[in-house]
């Protein structure tokens, strides 16, 4: 047995975690090799921070490279992660040849690594080139698109889908996020980790003193929105929706909890807006947090009666993950994957507007029944299929999927 | 029905009519399953039918039952997707209500359910005169699904043992032995039924008491506790 895996056993029950094991069981030993362009900070390296480890005391021989380049290389992928997303970027020729240069002089140290490799799993774009560099490939090789690349800038999509066509499959994380390849394209929804700081069960003291640092008062209804200054976020419609909500709720508290607007010069900009829409509300917190606030986020979360995540746009949506681990009901933008996640009259309300967001705040908060049982409906659904366990399980079905070359039914037992 | 065994007996784990052990014994197994985008979508009622006429079986089924092991929730308005979409992105309530109602487990084969969706499909569009679009992030994704069957190495010798064996089966495993063993077993039956209906008629009247059981509506928790309880009446009695 695993100490790490058992860690969550008391979360997801002992079924989950045996079914882990039965489902590793054919996979003990073989090498698996995941590339990304960072150890730390972003979304990809969190996951694999904890997949790696967990997926190694499975009796996988997991390994996990890091591919660097110079400042233009990284230039470039941020060019192609705002290209994914639909961003028309301007694509200078020499960039196209850094980022390929790169992927070619890392190839050089991990060729011998990845050639060996049974399963190969390529996060996102920056390391997508590899494949063509490593022609006495021995496994599989899987491009993991982590993006919201529903509808991508054309240009960018066709320059980066020649590397990508020649994978033997890609994982995308939403339907409407896949695109026309020649391959499987498997669907694997993202996760959170339930003991991640920023997810785990905290102390009611470590909750009450998030009201003192901030100045919010315990005893008087307050929402939450966690999320950047980004106009995609709505951070102005939820201030909207907090206004009409508070003519018949008075004593209702806004907290808006972002990271700091840093060199982001449309974040600084959407920070102004934010902070003139709020004008001089007392009721309203605008808190720029520090990227390693997880526990004050944590703590913020918990305390709120209501997390909100009014987005116009969005991929999957974790921190409507979040806010239900939390035990609370989501009022969430009709958008992208949050539709997965808030059940209407279930588990929160997706909303279009700042009306519907205020309407929902109301009734809410006014239905104290409701709120419960919603926020507890939520949690469980979190449970049962957003953890990180789910996750792992998913990999795991997608190696032997691979493996057995097989694709409906693959009979082990 | 008849009080098949003493209860206290089975807790001793000696039961006292049911000793003789099975022929053969009833193997849980397990599954697990990983979605795939089909790479087709439907954005209105036209595309779907166009798009079910030549989609691959596998996906009919996923729409009506692999989507139980997909994120969903429990207590869906309508239990397959095409009358969900329908509802929620086209906002066509009829059209929603006549695929909603539509019962796979009445279809022999996934060719005559796909005929009867199209045929609703294709009523609507006679009845409408414009044809409801969703929006372009909301179309239907037609998915595929594989599964990964495996041994959980749990084994149940007698009958009875499925007593205290089915509660603890995970929610997967039921949709192994219940849902997709529709699919795999002659005359399309549960795993259960089929093994015990492999020991000399013993327990018939149990298995049209399995029979009466409806997976359509359920989600598999709620399943595995009907299972569990029509299990218990048999064997232990009623209340125990």
């Amino acid at each position: 047995m695993s100490e790490i895996l058992e860690q969550y056993t008391p979360v997801v029950g002992k079924d989950v975690i045996n079914q882990l094991y039965q489902l590793a069981e054919p996979l003990k030993g073989k090498r698996v090799v995941h590339v990304n362009s960072t150890r730390v900070g972003g979304g990809v390296a969190e996951i694999l921070t904890k997949l790696v480890p967990l997926m190694e005391s499975l009796g996988i021989d997991t390994s996990w490279e890091v591919i660097t380049g110079e400042e233009q290389f990284y230039q470039c992928t941020k060019g192609f992660h705002n290209g994914l997303q639909g961003n028309a970027v301007e694509m200078p020729a020499a960039l196209y040849a850094t980022y390929e240069e790169a992927n070619r002089q890392n190839a050089q140290t991990l060729r011998p690594i990845l050639e060996e490799a049974d399963i190969a799993v390529i996060h996102d774009p920056q390391p997508a080139p590899l494949i063509t560099h490593c022609p006495d490939r021995k496994g599989k090789w899987v491009w993991r698109c982590h993006i919201d690349a529903s509808r991508p800038f054309r240009p960018v999509w066709r320059y980066l889908r020649k590397f990508v066509a020649q994978h033997d499959a890609s994982i995308f994380s939403l339907a409407d996020f896949a695109q026309p390849l020649p391959h499987p394209q498997y669907l694997i929804s993202p996760s959170i980790d339930p003991l991640a700081e920023k997810n785990i069960e905290l102390d009611q003291s470590e909750i009450d003193a998030v009201y003192t640092e901030f100045g919010i008062d315990p005893e008087r209804p307050m929402i939450v929105q966690v999320s950047r200054f980004d106009r995609f976020k709505d951070p102005i419609g939820v201030i909207h929706a907090y206004k009409m909500a508070t003519e018949f709720i008075p004593t209702l508290q806004l907290v808006l909890a972002g990271g700091g607007a840093s060199d982001d010069p449309e974040g600084a900009a959407v920070l102004d807006e934010v902070r003139a829409a709020a004008s001089d509300d007392p009721n309203i917190h605008i808190l720029l947090l520090p990227a390693d606030a997880n526990r004050t986020i944590n703590a913020l979360q918990r305390a709120a009666d209501i997390v909100i995540q009014k987005s116009v746009k969005e991929g999957f949506g974790l921190t409507v993950t979040e806010g239900m681990w939390k035990g609370k009901p989501v009022i969430g933008g009709n958008t992208g994957g949050i539709g997965l996640q808030v059940i209407n009259h279930h588990t929160g309300f997706r909303v279009d507007t700042p009306e519907g967001a205020a309407l929902r705040i109301r009734y809410l908060l006014n239905r104290r029944d409701r709120l419960e049982e919603m926020g507890r409906k939520a949690k469980e659904f979190v449970r049962e299929n957003f953890l990180l366990t789910r996750h792992l399980r998913e990999y795991l079905t997608l190696f032997l999927a691979m493996l057995h070359e097989q694709e409906g039914r693959i009979d082990l037992s | 029905m008849d009080e098949k065994q003493d209860p206290v007996a089975l807790e001793n784990g000696a039961p006292v009519e049911d000793t003789a052990e099975a022929a053969s014994p009833f193997r849980v197994r397990d599954c697990a399953l990983i979605a795939m985008a089909s790479g087709r979508r439907a954005q209105n009622l036209r595309e779907l039918r166009d798009i079910l006429q030549t989609i691959d079986e596998s996906s009919i089924y996923h729409h009506f039952w692999g989507n139980r092991l997909r994120p969903r929730f429990d207590d869906p308005e309508y239990q397959n997707d095409f009358a969900s979409w329908a509802n929620r992105e086209l906002r066509d309530g009829k059209v929603a209500e006549r695929l909603g109602v539509i019962d796979p487990t009445v279809h022999d084969t996934l060719e005559e359910l796909r005929q009867e969706l199209i045929d609703v499909i294709e009523q609507r569009l006679d009845e409408t005169e414009q044809v409801a679009w969703s929006k372009p992030d909301r179309q239907f994704n037609f998915l595929t699904s594989t599964i990964v069957v495996f041994d959980t190495t749990l084994q149940m010798k007698q009958p009875i043992d499925l007593v205290t064996s089915v509660p603890a089966m995970s929610p997967s495993s039921i949709f192994y032995h219940v849902i997709d063993a529709r699919r795999r077993t002659p005359g399309s039956v549960d795993d259960i039924r089929s093994w015990l209906c492999g020991l000399d008629g013993e327990y018939q009247d149990l298995c049209d008491e399995i029979a009466k059981l409806d997976p359509f509506f359920s989600s598999l928790t709620e399943l595995r506790d009907q299972l569990a309880k029509v299990l218990t009446t048999y064997f232990v009695g009623e209340g125990r």
